[in-house]
């Protein structure tokens, strides 16, 4: 299927499909957010099986500010496909995706420790690359490019079997 | 008539011709320190491969008595910062020195070591002086052996004028 159909195959299901540069872009309700990755990964047409890659983008200003995006791809359809959600700044909230791939997992701890967006069901939101007691969520627009203190608390390492691995 | 120092010096000369030199307690253990230092292996990034060259057969810091890196802190007492030091590092790091005995230095080796280099942000550690006193700071990027043994040859001079046993 090239991109093109698609793109067109979409449009039958969903209302916001966009086609730019061979790529194809579906842009969901937060609420439907679960129901389109069903959709995508179930349906005989597309059967995207692999979430490549799970990301988020800050754009201070615009309404909504948060966007989340998902990169599925379909080894035995041969697609790839971009589903993109708007989060209110007010509300950073979404239902995690875990249940439909368990890939998410790492990849929305990450993007809750560096943008601070809830994943709601997900079976252990900790921050993943920063250290537990950070404050603040680096990757947001409005965080310092450089020059951050050391946000060193006195803490230390604890044996490994009290990490909770 | 002779004067006080020239009395001293025929003295330690005396005390010489019998094999014999006085000093203070502090000093000889100090001396004794400098000349036996317990590096432990903490290679963060690319300066670790400079470190790890100024140990090997080639620059050869067995001769100050220091070719071996403890993978145990316990048995260590310098810890040479070898690359920048990440946030999520910085109590690893701190531990590491808690667990080192007394008396014991630190080296921070390289400019990400010592004020965060050209990692200016959110993930890395503006300078590890935030986490543990450092006695020597050995610029660079990555430095080469010869300072990094420069920087070495200052702490023990640091050691030596060190003038108490604690």
């Amino acid at each position: 299927m090239t991109p093109e159909d698609l793109a067109a195959r979409l449009r039958r299901s969903f209302d916001d499909v966009l086609l730019a540069r061979g790529e194809v872009t579906l842009t969901v309700d937060r609420e439907r957010l679960l129901d389109a990755l069903r959709t995508l990964r179930d349906e005989d047409d597309f059967r995207c099986t692999f979430l490549s890659d799970l990301s988020c983008t800050d754009w201070p200003g615009r309404d909504p500010r948060v966007w989340m995006a998902y990169h599925l791809r379909s080894p035995e359809r041969n697609l790839r496909v971009r589903v993109k959600a708007g989060l209110p700044e007010e509300d950073l909230r979404v239902a995690s995706a875990v249940e439909v791939f368990p890939a998410a997992e790492w990849q929305e701890r990450e993007v809750f420790d560096l943008f601070g967006v809830v994943f709601d069901g997900h079976p252990d939101l900790r921050r993943v690359l920063m250290p537990d007691d950070w404050e603040g969520h680096p990757l947001r627009k409005d965080h310092p490019l450089g020059g951050v203190p050391t946000q060193y608390k006195g803490a230390t390492v604890p044996p490994p079997d009290q990490r909770g691995l | 008539m002779e004067r006080v120092s020239d009395l001293e010096r025929r003295a330690v000369e005396d005390e010489v011709k019998q094999g014999v030199l006085t000093t203070t307690l502090a000093k000889a253990v100090n001396w004794s320190r400098k000349q036996s230092l317990w590096p432990v292996t903490f290679g963060l990034a690319c300066c670790a491969i400079e470190m790890m060259a100024t140990g090997a057969g080639h620059h050869d810091l067995a001769r100050w008595g220091m070719e071996i890196f403890r993978a145990s802190p316990r048995q260590a007492d310098l810890m040479i910062v070898a690359g920048r030091v990440s946030q999520k590092m910085a109590p690893v790091l701190r531990t590491i020195y808690d667990q080192m005995p007394e008396p014991k230095w630190v080296i921070s080796m390289g400019v990400c070591a010592s004020s965060g280099g050209m990692f200016n942000n959110y993930g890395v550690v503006q300078g590890v002086d935030t986490i543990v006193p450092v006695d020597i700071y050995v610029p660079g990027c990555p430095p080469r052996p010869e300072m990094l043994m420069y920087g070495i040859l200052r702490l023990h001079e640091k050691i030596s004028k060190r003038g108490t046993l604690t």
